[in-house]
C-alpha cells in the first residue's frame, strides 16, 4: 500500500516537472520582454485573452490543439520506440498534398467512402514520410534525426512545387494572381463545423478518440509492449528475440501517420484547401507538446490544449501589443531545454530509489 | 544563352562553390569538435541564425565587420554555454536538446529582427573580395579561387589548423580519447566535462561565425530562417567526413558545388523546376549518410558520461 501510494507520488512528480519548467520560462520571458522594452504584463494578459480569455478564444484554441495532439501522440510514439521524429512538418505536409490530391481526383460522390479515404491517405503518405528514415535506420543505422528533418525540407519544397505547378487552383491561374494554393476541397470530402461559424470540427474528437487508441496500443497490446522495450533497452529486446529494426520502423512508420492526419484534419476540417505553410510549426510545437505531456498519449492532450492556446494567444499579443509571436517560438525552445534538461531530477531520484531499495 | 558546359560557366561555379563552402566549413569544423569530444550539437541552426542576426545588427548600427564577427562569436559562445549546460552538466539527451535550442535561436532571431529591426529586410557593406596578388591574376583558376573575401580564406586556413589541433597537440589527444572512451580519460585524470564544455563552446563560437557569414560575407542581408537547414547539414556533414577536417572541406565543397550547380542552373533558365532543384541538398545529405562509414564515429558519440560510482 505503502509502496503504490509512493510510486503514485513519484509519478505526479514527474509529471509537474514541466509545468515548473513552463512556469519558469514564462517567468523569464518576463525579463525578455522587458528587455525588448514592452509591458510585459500587458503582453502577457493579451497572451492569456487570446488563447483562454472568452468563448471564440478557446474554440479557436481548441482548432489549434488538435494538429498539436496528433503530431504529439506520434511523437510520443517514436520516443517510447527509441526513436527521434523532427519530423512532423514534412509529414504534415505529405499527409496534406496526399489527401488533397485523394479528393480532388479520384472521382468518387459518396461522402461516406470519400472522407475516410481522404483521411487514410493522409496517414498512409505521413507513414511513408515517417518509414524512409525509419528505414535507413533500422536498416543502415543512418541517424533518424538528421534524415528526418531533411525530409522536412524536402517536404517544403515538394509542396511549394506542387501548389505552384500541377496541383495549383485553376482559379489562381484564370484570374492571374496565381497564389500558391490548392483548389477548395469537393463538400463531400468536408468533415462535419461542430460550432459554426467558427472552424471546429469533428478532427478534434477524432484526435482525441486517437490519443486513447495510441495509450491501448502502446500499453494494453504485445505490439506496444515490444515498442517500448525496444525503446528502453534494445539489446535486452534482441536477446529476448525482438526484432528491434521492425519495431524502430514501426514507430517511425505510426509517429508520421499521426502526423500525416494532423495535415488531413487541417485540410478537410479547417482549411478545405492546401495552403503554403500548412504546416505552421505544428511539427516542431509537437516536440514540445509531447514532451510536456511526459511523452504519454493521454498526458499529451492537455499539453496540447495549452501549447494551442499559446500559438492563439502568440497572435493576439502580436497584434494587441506588438509583441511578434517568434516571442512564443523562443519560449517553446526554452521549454524543450528547461524539460529534458530537468529530466536529471527525476532520473536521479529513480535512481536514489532504486538503491534504497 | 550560356552553355553550361562553357569553361567560363564551369569556372564560375567553381568560384561560388568555394564562396558557398565558407558556412558548412565554419560550422563543420565547429561540430567536428564537439562530435570529436562525444557530443552531438544540433543547436547549430539556431546558433547560426543567432550568429547571423548579431552579426548583422552590430555591422548594420557600427559598420564595424570585425566587431560583427566578434559579436556574433560571443553569441555563440553564451548559446553554447547554455547547450554545454544542458548536455553536459544536466545529461540531457542531446538530440533532443539542440532541437530545442535551434528552436530557440530561430525563434529568438525572428523576435529581435522584428522587434529591433521592425522586419524590414535591410542590406549593409559586408566584407569585400580580395584579390591574392599574382594567384589571383590567373585566368579562370584566378577569379575561381583566388578572388574571394577574407572570411573565405580563413575558413580554408581553418582546415589544416583544426587538423594539428585535434591530432598533434596534447588537447586535441585529450579530446579524442573523451569521444571514445570517457571512463578511460577519466581514470587517467582528464577531466570528461571540462573537455566537453571546451569543445561545444569552441564549435559554438564556430557555428555563430558560420551565421555571421551569411549575413555579412555573402548576402550581406538578414531574413528570417534565411541559413535555412545550413546547421543542420553541417551536423550531417561531420557523419559524412568520417570526423576528419580533411573530411569536411570535401563534404563542404561537394555541397556547396551541388548547391552552386543548382542555382546556376537556375540562372541559366535550364528546364528544372527551381523547386525541385532546391531540394538537391537536402536530397544529397540522406544518401549520403546513407554511405557513411559509421564504425569510424567517436564511440560515445552522443552518450552523457555518467561515472559509475556506486
Amino acid at each position: 500500500m505503502l509502496g503504490r501510494a509512493k510510486s503514485f507520488f513519484s509519478k505526479t512528480f514527474d509529471a509537474i516537472i514541466p509545468v515548473f519548467a513552463t512556469i519558469l520560462v514564462l517567468f523569464i520571458g518576463l525579463f525578455v520582454l522587458s528587455a525588448l522594452g514592452k509591458d510585459p504584463v500587458a503582453a502577457y494578459k493579451a497572451l492569456f485573452d487570446g488563447a483562454f480569455g472568452s468563448q471564440r478564444a478557446i474554440i479557436q484554441t481548441i482548432i489549434k490543439a488538435t494538429p498539436l495532439l496528433l503530431v504529439g501522440i506520434g511523437i510520443c510514439i517514436a520516443f517510447r520506440g527509441g526513436v527521434t521524429n523532427i519530423g512532423g512538418e514534412g509529414q504534415i505536409i505529405v499527409g496534406a498534398l496526399a489527401s488533397a490530391a485523394v479528393a480532388l481526383y479520384v472521382p468518387i460522390e459518396s461522402r461516406a467512402v470519400m472522407l475516410p479515404l481522404c483521411l487514410i491517405a493522409s496517414m498512409l503518405a505521413g507513414a511513408l514520410w515517417g518509414g524512409i528514415p525509419g528505414f535507413l535506420k533500422a536498416r543502415m543505422g543512418v541517424n533518424e534525426i538528421l534524415t528526418t528533418v531533411m525530409m522536412n525540407s524536402i517536404a517544403v519544397y515538394l509542396s511549394n512545387f506542387l501548389l505552384r505547378g500541377p496541383m495549383i487552383d485553376p482559379k489562381e491561374i484564370e484570374m492571374g494572381t496565381r497564389a500558391a494554393q490548392t483548389a477548395l476541397m469537393p463538400e463531400t470530402t468536408w468533415l462535419t463545423r461542430l460550432a459554426p461559424p467558427t472552424q471546429l470540427n469533428t478532427g478534434t474528437i477524432l484526435a482525441v478518440v486517437l490519443a486513447f487508441v495510441a495509450f491501448v496500443l502502446l500499453w494494453q497490446t504485445t505490439i506496444g509492449y515490444r515498442i517500448r522495450a525496444v525503446g528502453y533497452n534494445p539489446d535486452a529486446s534482441r536477446y529476448a528475440g525482438i526484432k528491434v529494426p521492425v519495431y524502430q520502423v514501426l514507430a517511425l512508420v505510426l509517429s508520421g501517420a499521426y502526423a500525416g492526419l494532423a495535415g488531413g484534419i487541417e485540410v478537410f476540417g479547417v482549411q478545405h484547401r492546401v495552403l503554403e505553410n500548412i504546416s505552421a510549426s505544428y511539427g516542431f510545437n509537437g516536440i514540445v507538446t509531447a514532451l510536456f505531456g511526459n511523452l504519454h498519449p493521454i498526458g499529451t492532450i492537455p499539453a496540447a490544449f495549452l501549447f494551442g492556446g499559446l500559438m492563439v494567444g502568440g497572435n493576439k499579443m502580436q497584434r494587441t501589443v506588438q509583441v511578434h509571436s517568434a516571442f512564443i517560438d523562443t519560449m517553446l525552445g526554452l521549454i524543450v531545454l528547461f524539460v529534458v534538461g530537468a529530466k536529471i531530477i527525476s532520473v536521479s531520484r529513480s535512481k536514489r530509489r532504486a538503491r534504497n531499495g | 544563352m550560356d552553355n553550361l558546359f562553357s569553361v567560363a560557366t564551369i569556372f564560375g561555379i567553381l568560384g561560388m562553390a568555394v564562396r558557398l563552402a565558407m558556412p558548412y566549413l565554419y560550422a563543420g569544423l565547429g561540430e567536428l569538435l564537439d562530435q570529436c569530444a562525444g557530443c552531438f550539437n544540433l543547436g547549430t541552426e539556431g546558433i547560426m541564425m543567432m550568429g547571423a542576426f548579431t552579426a548583422f545588427y552590430v555591422v548594420y548600427r557600427t559598420e564595424n565587420l570585425l566587431l560583427g564577427i566578434l559579436s556574433a562569436a560571443v553569441v555563440g559562445l553564451l548559446m553554447g554555454l547554455i547547450m554545454s549546460v544542458i548536455s553536459v552538466t544536466l545529461k540531457a539527451a542531446q538530440g533532443i536538446s539542440g532541437i530545442g535550442l535551434s528552436m530557440f535561436g530561430v525563434g529568438l532571431s525572428s523576435l529581435l529582427f522584428k522587434t529591433l529591426l521592425d522586419g524590414t529586410v535591410l542590406s549593409v557593406n559586408g566584407f569585400r573580395s580580395v584579390r591574392i596578388p599574382v594567384l589571383g591574376d590567373i585566368p579562370y583558376i584566378g577569379d575561381a579561387f583566388f578572388n574571394h573575401n577574407p572570411m573565405v580564406y580563413v575558413a580554408y586556413v581553418l582546415i589544416p589548423i583544426c587538423s594539428i589541433f585535434l591530432y598533434k597537440t596534447t588537447l586535441g589527444l585529450k579530446i579524442r580519447s573523451v569521444g571514445q572512451n570517457p571512463q578511460a580519460a577519466d581514470t587517467l585524470g582528464v577531466s570528461v566535462d571540462k573537455i566537453r564544455y571546451l569543445c561545444i563552446c569552441l564549435g559554438s563560437i564556430m557555428a555563430g561565425i558560420a551565421g555571421s557569414t551569411f549575413s555579412i560575407a555573402n548576402i550581406n542581408m538578414f531574413q528570417e530562417k534565411m541559413t535555412n537547414g545550413t546547421g543542420y547539414i553541417a551536423v550531417a556533414l561531420v557523419y559524412f567526413s568520417g570526423w576528419k577536417p580533411k573530411g569536411v572541406l570535401f563534404g563542404a565543397l561537394l555541397f556547396s558545388f551541388v548547391n552552386a550547380l543548382q542555382l546556376r542552373m537556375q540562372v541559366l533558365g535550364i528546364n528544372i523546376p527551381s523547386d525541385i532543384a532546391m531540394m538537391m541538398p537536402y536530397i544529397l545529405t540522406i544518401v549520403t549518410l546513407i554511405f557513411v562509414k559509421s564504425r569510424d564515429a567517436p564511440a560515445a558519440l552522443a552518450k552523457p558520461y555518467e561515472r559509475s560510482e556506486n
